[in-house]
């Protein structure tokens, strides 16, 4: 007979082997998937996680695990302080198409202008767009009690409506012949977030992520606000009597992962994206939330999780491509990482024993 | 200037590497990004059916990949990279937010030929191509006119776009002309495939009393609620022949063979160059599927004469008295519409009530 144990306190091994073992378990489980299909497992394992690092076009596809790492990494960095503290923020997707449009809107009413201090601009107007927009749960939950997970949620369906207002009405570019669509900020000089040294990828976004991970370190394990989260994730009660109010607490969990998601939408509209569509929310912000967990909501963590979950993107693409698998059996890998995860998440916290019946 | 250049060198020397000297039984490599999944039944699957078209054609001569679910923005202009790093000498892009990735990497890969469908921007080595959808739009809407008992015709758009809008327009022109009567209900329901709102937009025209669905978008649930209430509607896309005879009375089917055909053999043949294709009826782009035994015989034979008519080049769908529908004169009498016009349409023709949403 198996039984299952409460531990005295989380299991330190077992926090850094799950999510490796959910990582093998994904393999073997996707590898098991592909060979249903028809293709060889070992071969589309390969080219998932192997080619993207060190096949043959790997000297372009490397530089993208950062494009496509860094707004992941800036949103978990955000999002995992919440989630330590028990304050869910599922709507960071929406966070970050706030922060792309109001960060893209301070160019877009500028232009034709070209001035230095224009990007900062925009970086601090996406800043403010996320943080308002996670500001709303904030407020709502601390005035009236609302349960920001669906307040959030829902507001990612509300900022998806604006973005396509924004793309067919008052940010359609003047000179796109009636298509929908703002002005592609990558061809205009001083608001454009480039690639800042050539074949590398990087541009502002994954500095800022690069920053975003030593910030959040430095909070979550220096800083008194850090402690105050921690304290409030763990025991709640206790946290009052250690001096935290819910409600700033609330309000700056909220806000910090807002403003961070909303500083990646902006990084993203300026830079790689370039404009402002009705599609501007490509899922990032829910992605990230796989990510914050795989990495146990651990900064560092965040940044490895990151850096895998693009490589299964990359690594997707590549499968399709020279494999013929198809799309929505890379989503099913993805979507297994997690299962698996918060499957073997329970070793941290239970043990197995055997009891002995007689 | 320098960073372009010596990307442009980079990505030279890699293709070189990448495609050894094409040998004469070397097959040519052509790749496809997607927008949506290969079984979306409408736009994309159709696209499919033109890649298919083309490996039944050429045979071993020829070798097609595919990346489908590609986000419009940053992760299109991977793709697009990476199929061009995977050696594809030809790609067609087959989405209207692909249109400034296609042109980045053009940039890029000068040796390597794009085609990009619906867009407007054009290249050395970058073609666009669409269909004259609104050529079949005059013909379902003549029997439209015929067939409505309530004077009501419903619309469900997709996008308020100049293709989308030319349609509406040339539908409700030719319904009006066999029916004076004629009034055109819309509702947009801003995606190309979304089967719920899609049921709901039928519901709220057929709540109105709408007796005939025409529909922009790509799924077949207009069509399942026009049933419920005994409307009839026409397949889109597709030919949706699931629904025959009713409510599926006929559909515009999208048919991108003979297209992909005439490329690839410019392609084998060395006379590959770019321009911008526009082919409707006539080129067996746009075709008129199966009017099914629901419509009267008479009808039948209008409609099917109107199509051969615009199939001659004998008859444009906008031909001239045409005014706006502020009253302002847009075509004199006996004036066609020159193509400028059409491609960046913004305005409804003169009898339709309703406001494009900006």
């Amino acid at each position: 007979m198996i039984q299952l144990v409460p531990r005295q306190s989380a299991s330190n091994t077992w926090q850094i082997a799950t999510p490796l073992l959910a990582v093998l378990a994904t393999m073997i489980t996707g590898g098991l998937l592909f060979a249903i299909m028809g293709h060889n497992p070992v071969a589309a394992i390969r080219t998932i996680f192997w080619d993207p690092l060190f096949g043959m076009a790997s000297s372009y596809s490397r530089p993208q695990l950062l494009v496509k790492a860094a707004p992941l990494i800036l949103i978990a960095s955000g999002l995992a302080i919440g989630f330590r503290a028990g304050i869910w923020n599922i709507g960071a997707e929406g966070q970050y198409i706030m922060g792309a449009i109001t960060g893209a809107a301070v160019a877009l009413a500028l232009y034709p202008l070209e001035a230095w201090w224009l990007f900062p601009a925009m970086v601090a107007a996406g800043l403010a767009g996320g943080w308002a927009w996670g500001m709303i749960p904030a407020l709502l939950r601390n005035w009236f009690g609302a349960s920001e997970i669906l307040v959030s949620l829902m507001l990612v369906y509300v900022a998806q409506r604006i973005a396509a207002w924004m793309a067919f009405g008052p940010m359609r570019n003047p000179q796109g012949m009636g298509f929908p669509g703002s002005r592609n900020l990558q061809q205009y000089p001083s608001a454009s977030n480039p690639e800042l040294i050539a074949g590398t990828g990087a541009h502002w976004g994954v500095v800022a992520a690069a920053f975003a991970v030593l910030a959040t370190w430095f909070l979550m394990s220096r800083h008194i606000r850090g402690f105050h989260v921690r304290a409030a994730g763990t025991a709640p009660r206790a946290a009052r009597f250690a001096g935290v109010r819910p409600a700033v607490l609330v309000a700056f969990c909220l806000g910090l992962s807002g403003a961070l998601a909303g500083a990646a939408g902006l990084f993203e509209v300026a830079g790689p994206a370039g404009q402002i569509t009705d599609r501007i929310g490509v899922g990032y912000g829910f992605t990230a939330i796989i990510v914050a967990f795989l990495g146990r909501l651990h900064p560092v963590g965040i940044l490895l999780a990151g850096l895998l979950l693009a490589l299964t993107y990359i690594g997707g693409e590549l499968a399709q491509l020279t494999m013929g698998l198809p799309a929505a059996s890379v989503q099913v890998f993805q979507g297994m990482l997690l299962f698996f995860l918060l499957g073997f998440d329970l070793l941290t916290r239970y043990q197995i024993r055997r009891r002995i019946t007689a | 200037m320098q960073r372009r250049t010596l990307l442009a060198t980079a990505s030279a020397m890699m293709m070189a590497l990448a495609a050894p000297a094409l040998a004469q039984d070397e097959p040519l490599k052509v790749g496809f990004i997607y927008v949506g999944p290969v079984g979306d039944g409408g736009w994309t699957y159709q696209h499919d059916q033109g890649r298919l078209a083309i490996e039944a054609e050429f045979g071993d001569r020829v070798e097609t990949t595919f990346i489908e679910s590609v986000p419009e923005g940053a992760d299109a202009e991977r793709a697009l990279t990476q199929l061009a790093l995977a050696g594809n000498q030809l790609i067609f892009a087959t989405s209207f937010g692909f249109m400034d990735p296609v042109i980045n990497v053009a940039q890029r890969f000068p040796d390597v030929k794009f085609e990009h469908a619906t867009g407007y921007k054009t290249a050395e080595n970058v073609a666009t191509y669409d269909a004259r959808f609104y050529e079949g739009r005059a013909v379902i809407g003549t029997i439209a006119g015929h067939m409505t008992e309530s004077n009501k015709i419903g619309y469900i758009g997709s996008f308020p776009i100049p293709e989308v809008i030319q349609g509406i327009n040339s539908s409700f022109i030719h319904a009006r002309k066999v029916n004076p009567d004629v009034e055109m209900r819309i509702v947009w329901v801003y995606s190309w495939f979304d089967p719920a709102k899609e049921a709901e937009a039928a519901n709220a025209l057929l709540a109105e009393g709408v007796d005939v669905i025409m529909q922009h978008t790509d799924s077949t649930a207009p069509l399942a609620q026009a049933q419920a209430a005994g409307a009839i509607g026409f397949g889109q896309a597709s030919d949706m022949a699931a629904f025959a005879p009713t409510p599926r009375v006929s559909s515009i089917i999208d048919d991108w063979s003979p297209y992909y055909i005439k490329r690839v053999q410019a392609m084998l043949d060395g006379t590959w160059e770019s321009g911008s294709s526009w082919a409707g009826i006539g080129e067996g782009e746009v075709v008129i599927g199966e009017i099914s035994e629901a419509v009267p015989e008479e009808v039948r034979a209008e409609a099917l004469a109107l199509r051969d008519a615009i199939g001659a080049g004998e008859y444009h769908p906008f031909t001239g008295p045409l005014n706006k529908a502020d009253g302002t004169v847009w075509l004199a009498e006996g004036e066609t519409a020159s193509d400028a016009d059409l491609q960046s349409m913004n305005f409804y023709v003169e009898g339709i009530t309703a406001q494009i949403p900006q």
